[in-house]
């Protein structure tokens, strides 16, 4: 700003910050490490304490010898896993619900976002993304008792609805066949809307001449999204089904952990949870920190192997 | 939108538009219809909620269920310790997120490089649930308020968007001609940078705010002591736990008096239940609209850059 209003001393402003940085180096610097500082600790303490505990995965863990102090085993906990009868239902429970989820969650937000831009802007248009948007800020608890509501057998509206056309109550929740569904579409039900938006930058980012080019060439309305809307948000659907892939491992279970019963157990149990419950419920720590190691593992590889995929095949890549 | 009035939609694009229209509106209807019925059904006769008569509109109006509320005790108190940790919560997490982000900002900061490193190493390596349980555990947090307000208080991700944010927004040249006249870092920083960072800071006071109020995971790992309980927890004994408990005594046998008392106490269940999660979401709900730009100026920051 000093420099626009007076552009003749601008070489003289430079030298002369140039000579006080030299000068003031050490005495400027502490202030911005002083900022970081609460970063800088809160990280050091909540991120990498974990990443020094998970040691525990290696070792038989006694809380009274610390981590360090208690004996090593290797990979004993590992071999347990990997030998345990329920370790196939674990991977195919995790990647099941996880691939179900990227199949349907992964393009609806495209669609919605797309149709959505095809409205004129006016209160239709508004009213459709605050409704849209709004299931996003549902906790989970109560996106659980809704669930867990809706579809009881006798009492739910939903085996009402369904009644009226004939159909047969459905245990919804203690049917391990519904339970990926169940959990699948309410995610569905409460990110569409919100995961559109990211979209709809995008799309307010293309060139109004591009259609109206289109227009006057002929284009229809669907020609015109295909080969206009589509392509500009192209490399946001590249870095957001790079996240998504590489998350495949790394599933939200706080939902699952809700909806799970002993009815639906052989459906609904994933890593996630069953770490949760051999580590916090049953207190077997080294053995759950082993699982969990295990799932973060598989969860890195994951990431580096989609994006180096994705710069390969497109030019959109995470790093 | 475009410029379609110029020339006229042709009768393909009328179609398309029909279609458009019918699948915005089946989608507004799906997201609506819930919320409807739960809002109905918290002011409904608990008999015809639950016998189906009740689909869309109040059937048999009552305010029975928000009596109950109102005399519930422990959702008050978790009432009370969920505001409590939503406001302290998000102090915390602000004084952490606002100042490193800045910094990191600063394209004249040493450190910047290694510290974004340090950061993001973070959001694709984590210790995971059982390490950072003992490490909590280990420091004597477990069972005080201090379990829920501090381990998760910073999310990398928001400390990127806010750089961003910093970035686009506070032109350098304002902050290079303040060193200029002899401003230090921290006199640029109060009296700059943040008198010019009301949005970032709504944005950020509101994701962090939000994402607090709703959370269970924490106090469900880190409290025993259910005075301490936020409202969620309390949410999820009501919808979610009472639920289970019920379907499993109705499977065993018990006298006709215990069934019809289960059945009464079912039915009182039902109807708080709607109640209780509409007074539970009711700040977030009040609160959405009025804020949705900030929300979603939120989503976009960080977008600028993935």
């Amino acid at each position: 700003m000093a420099k626009e209003l007076s552009p003749a001393p601008l070489p003289i402003t430079n030298r002369r910050l140039q000579k006080k940085h030299s000068f003031k180096t050490l005495k400027e610097k502490w202030q911005l490490y002083a900022l970081i500082l609460p970063a800088f600790l809160f990280l050091a303490i909540f991120a990498y304490g974990p990443m020094y505990g998970v040691l525990i995965a290696f070792k038989n863990y006694i809380p009274s010898l610390g981590i360090w102090g208690s004996p090593w085993v290797g990979f004993k906990y590992f071999q347990q896993f990997f030998s345990s009868y329920y370790f196939w239902d674990l991977l195919r429970n995790t990647l099941g619900i996880q691939v179900y989820e990227l199949a349907i969650g992964f393009p609806l937000p495209i669609i919605l976002a797309l149709a959505i831009n095809e409205l004129k802007t006016g209160w239709w248009k508004k009213f459709t993304q605050t409704v849209t948007y709004a299931p996003n800020f549902i906790s989970v608890v109560v996106m659980g008792g809704m669930l867990i509501a809706f579809l009881d057998p006798s009492t739910g509206i939903i085996n009402h609805l369904l009644g009226v056309i004939g159909i047969k109550p459905v245990s919804f929740m203690s049917d391990p066949r519904w339970f990926k569904t169940v959990y699948v579409l309410s995610d569905v039900w409460q990110q569409t809307g919100w995961g559109s938006i990211i979209y709809l930058a995008a799309l307010a980012g293309v060139d109004p001449a591009l259609h109206e080019a289109a227009i006057v060439d002929g284009a229809s309305r669907l020609q015109r999204i295909w080969h206009i809307d589509l392509p500009a948000i192209v490399p946001t659907m590249v870095i957001l089904l790079i996240l998504n892939v590489g998350n495949l491992f790394s599933m939200g279970y706080e939902k699952i952990l809700l909806l799970q019963n002993p009815l639906n157990l052989s459906s609904s149990n994933v890593i996630a949870t069953f770490v949760y419950n051999q580590g916090l419920i049953n207190g077997e720590y080294s053995y759950a920190a082993a699982v969990g190691l295990f799932n973060s593992a598989i969860n890195a590889i994951l990431l580096i192997v989609v994006n180096h995929i994705a710069r390969k095949v497109s030019d959109t890549s995470l790093w | 939108m475009h410029t379609s009035k110029l020339i006229k939609d042709t009768p393909t694009d009328r179609i398309f538009l029909f279609v458009l229209y019918i699948f915005i509106g089946l989608a507004v209807l799906i997201v609506l219809y819930p919320l409807i019925y739960i809002i109905s059904a918290s002011v409904s006769s608990p008999l015809a909620v639950n016998s189906g008569k009740m689909w869309l509109w109040p059937v048999g109006f009552n305010l029975d269920g928000y009596k109950v509320i109102l005399q519930y005790g422990d959702i008050w108190r978790g009432y009370m310790m969920t505001i409590f940790y939503t406001i302290s919560g998000t102090m915390v997490s602000l004084f952490i997120t606002i100042p490193c982000a800045y910094a990191i900002s600063r394209r004249d900061f040493a450190g910047k490089k290694w510290f974004t490193n340090f950061m993001l190493i973070t959001m694709f390596l984590s210790g995971g649930l059982i390490p950072t349980y003992l490490l909590v555990r280990n420091l004597g947090m477990l069972n005080t308020v201090w379990a829920i307000i501090i381990p998760n208080a910073v999310s990398v991700y928001n400390i990127i968007v806010t750089k961003s944010f910093f970035q686009s927004t506070i032109p350098w040249e304002m902050q290079e001609a303040a060193k200029v006249d002899g401003a230090s870092d921290f006199q640029i920083f109060f009296r700059i940078v943040l008198p010019l960072s009301a949005p970032i800071i709504a944005v950020m006071a509101l994701f962090y705010g939000v994402g607090q109020w709703n959370d269970y995971f924490n106090s469900l790992v880190y409290l025993q002591n259910k005075n301490l309980y936020p409202l969620q927890m309390v949410l999820r004994q009501i919808l979610v736990l009472q639920d289970m408990q019920q379907g499993s005594a109705t499977g065993s046998t018990i006298s006709q008096s215990a069934a019809q008392a289960a059945f009464s106490k079912e039915q009182l269940v039902a109807v708080i239940k709607y109640g209780v999660m509409i007074v539970s979401s009711l700040p977030v709900i009040m609160v959405y609209p009025l804020l949705q730009r900030y929300f979603v100026k939120g989503v976009l920051i960080g977008s600028l850059k993935g």
